[in-house]
């Protein structure tokens, strides 16, 4: 009989540990994804933009200035103003804050509450399964925009009650997709080995189970900031999102953008221009995460 | 109290409903346990072998109430744990372990080997101090051969038989009485397999434990074991200590499952009596009447399709359950 102190043969074999894991796999990313790379480069230069607003901004976003009312892009103002002589490049910049505050408010709170109940829902099973699960399907039998609209007139338009208008209609399409990522990851024996060790059941859904539901949460978690930003901009559009006069894109195109629309067309292509590339980028990015990230298409 | 074995089973049932749904119709009943019966000693290892799908891995998980039996007593120190709720369960849930087949899907890929041996001691408060955690991750550690190091480690960068030491690690950490292997060995190397077989046996010299030992490989229960027990079809068919049982069978079932167990000399091999059952393993959906093997008996006589054979002492400590034994 073998002593059990004596270390097997085929434990001396030591694994090299990876150093900068992190930048390896960014490079990695980098190299594989091109299109997932420009979104995030764009994701990236929108945040740096957003910070540094005060910084880069030629002018301010609320400052009016009535002798270059509706002035078409030129080297002072590059981008044009609208109707108060407001620099139309500031008011862009400003509104990327609005847009960024908006879109990760929502979609992390939005995502993290929906991996929540969904690994929630996977983990307790039967009854609490069924109506948990019954409850998100009256949810997700509204349209976005529409439940989203009935919340804000209800909350009233402020950004924090914008953030959880948008946040609620996002919760049970996480909590849906979560949940099947975590029906797989219940039968996994190390949660039985968990459940049979007595632990709690708080503590086996955020130790056990969470974690190994992040590839699909972070994937969630991409493809709704895009959405979120377009709801944003959709609810400020019809008047029941951010307020004038704080600067936000989807505010840039309503009003006096449609009236002038023939005679000053920047008013509302630029702030357009600027939706339609946050969304497109996070989509690319959202996209190739959710490639890289799955085991299936890892190999190629 | 020294009369009261360790852990008692007594006319275990475990139904599995299937299809049915919201709407109803169409449900089936998996009977995966069917009033199985059998005791463990103190420092005992049970061997349970059987087919896969006869029932052995689910009798497991009603041990450790991971699967609540539909009917049946489960005594472990003459406790009953069927009617326990979960609360009233952990101090239980620490004295019964579980190792798993799977070493991969067994250990918790986001976790280091160091956090997965410490949550149970601190969870339960067995080794409250964190230094004194860390000193007794190491001591569990060199218990189950593995190096200092391995504490940082994640699964994924261990081999097969080092997971299964990990995971022998885990269950060691609750200082358990009783510790389940479902089919510990199955998944390894056949090198790997002795390592792990000896690991086990060491440690029940050392820490007094008593094994459930699942397996489906007759030559590995047979070394491990003290007494075997054989499924078929959710039902005992054969219970015996180990000797009695290899050297004298006394169920067609289980001498069919020793003729199929090849000889390493291919000489003896070739001479080998072989005993070849026919058809295939009945549902469980839709047991057969009589005794469950009787479809695919050689020896089954008319009476066999008719009559349910309990499983009876034949010879003393030795107990079938054959009609015609």
């Amino acid at each position: 009989m073998a002593i059990a102190q004596a270390p097997a043969p085929e434990l001396e074999l030591e694994v090299p540990r990876v150093r900068s894991r992190w930048a390896e796999v960014v490079r990695d990313f980098c190299r594989r994804r091109p299109l997932g790379a420009i979104g995030a480069a764009v994701i990236v230069l929108m945040i740096a933009v957003a910070v540094l607003a005060q910084v880069i901004a030629p002018y301010d976003p609320l400052g009016t200035n009535f002798g270059a009312m509706l002035s078409p892009p030129s080297a002072k103002h590059w981008l044009g103003t609208d109707t108060f002589g407001r620099d139309v490049l500031s008011r862009l910049i400003y509104g990327s804050r609005t847009a960024l505050l908006v879109g990760f408010g929502a979609s992390v709170l939005g995502a993290t509450l929906g991996a929540i109940l969904g690994v929630g829902s996977a983990y307790f099973a039967g009854r609490v399964d069924l109506y948990l699960q019954r409850l998100m399907d009256v949810f997700l039998s509204f349209p976005l925009i529409i439940l989203a609209l009935a919340l804000v007139a209800i909350l009233g338009n402020s950004i924090p009650n914008l953030i959880m208008a948008i946040t609620v209609p996002m919760i049970p399409r996480c909590a849906l997709v979560i949940r099947s990522s975590a029906l797989s990851i219940r039968e996994m024996p190390y949660v039985d080995a968990a459940r049979a060790a007595g632990f709690g059941h708080t503590r086996i859904i955020l130790r056990h189970m969470l974690p190994n539901v992040m590839a699909p949460y972070l994937i969630i978690l991409t493809a709704f900031l895009g959405q979120a930003i377009l709801l944003e901009a959709s609810l400020s559009f019809l008047g029941l999102g951010v307020q004038e006069p704080i600067a936000a894109w989807g505010l840039m195109l309503r009003g006096a953008a449609v009236e002038f629309a023939e005679s000053a067309p920047w008013m509302a292509i630029f702030p357009g221009l600027a939706i339609s590339l946050a969304v497109f980028a996070f989509n690319l990015f959202g996209d190739s995460l959710r490639d890289a990230l799955d085991p299936r298409l890892r190999t190629q | 109290m020294t009369d009261i074995p360790l852990l008692e089973v007594r006319h275990l049932v475990k139904h599995f409903r299937v299809g049915g749904g919201l709407f109803g119709g169409g449900s089936g009943l998996v009977r995966a346990v069917e009033g199985v019966s059998f005791t463990i000693q103190r420092g005992e290892t049970l061997g349970l072998v059987g087919e896969s799908g006869c029932g052995k891995t689910t009798t497991g998980r009603c041990i450790l109430q991971l699967e609540r039996p539909t009917s049946g007593e489960i005594l472990f120190e003459g406790h009953d744990l069927v009617p326990l709720g979960e609360a009233e369960l952990r101090p239980f849930r620490r004295r019964i372990q579980v190792i798993f087949q799977d070493p991969y899907s067994s250990l918790n890929p986001r976790m280091t080997i160091g956090q997965m041996l410490a949550e149970p001691l601190a969870v339960h408060g067995i080794v409250p101090d964190r230094a004194a955690r860390a000193a007794r991750v190491q001591e569990l550690l060199r218990h189950v051969g593995l190096l200092p190091q391995h504490a940082d480690r994640y699964p994924h960068e261990l081999s097969g038989g080092q997971r299964q030491r990990v995971g022998i690690g885990r269950a060691l950490a609750m200082e358990p009485s009783l510790i389940i292997c479902d089919e510990p060995v199955s998944a390894l190397d056949v090198s790997i397999q002795a390592q792990i077989i000896n690991l086990l046996e060491d440690l029940q010299a050392e820490f007094g434990l008593t094994y459930l030992f699942i397996a489906h490989d007759l030559s590995v229960v047979r070394h491990i074991s003290d007494h075997v027990a054989v499924m078929y079809l959710g039902k005992v068919m054969e219970l015996a200590d180990r000797k009695s049982l290899y050297d004298s069978p006394l169920h067609p079932y289980t001498r069919a499952l020793l003729a199929a167990v090849p000889i390493p000399d291919p000489e003896l091999e070739a001479r080998r009596e072989r005993v070849v059952l026919k058809g295939e393993v009945p549902s469980t959906l839709r047991p057969p009447s009589g005794c469950v093997f009787h479809p695919r008996c050689p020896i089954a006589v008319e009476r066999c399709a008719r009559e349910v054979p309990e499983l009876r002492e034949i010879r003393p400590g030795h107990r079938a359950a054959c009609l015609l034994a």
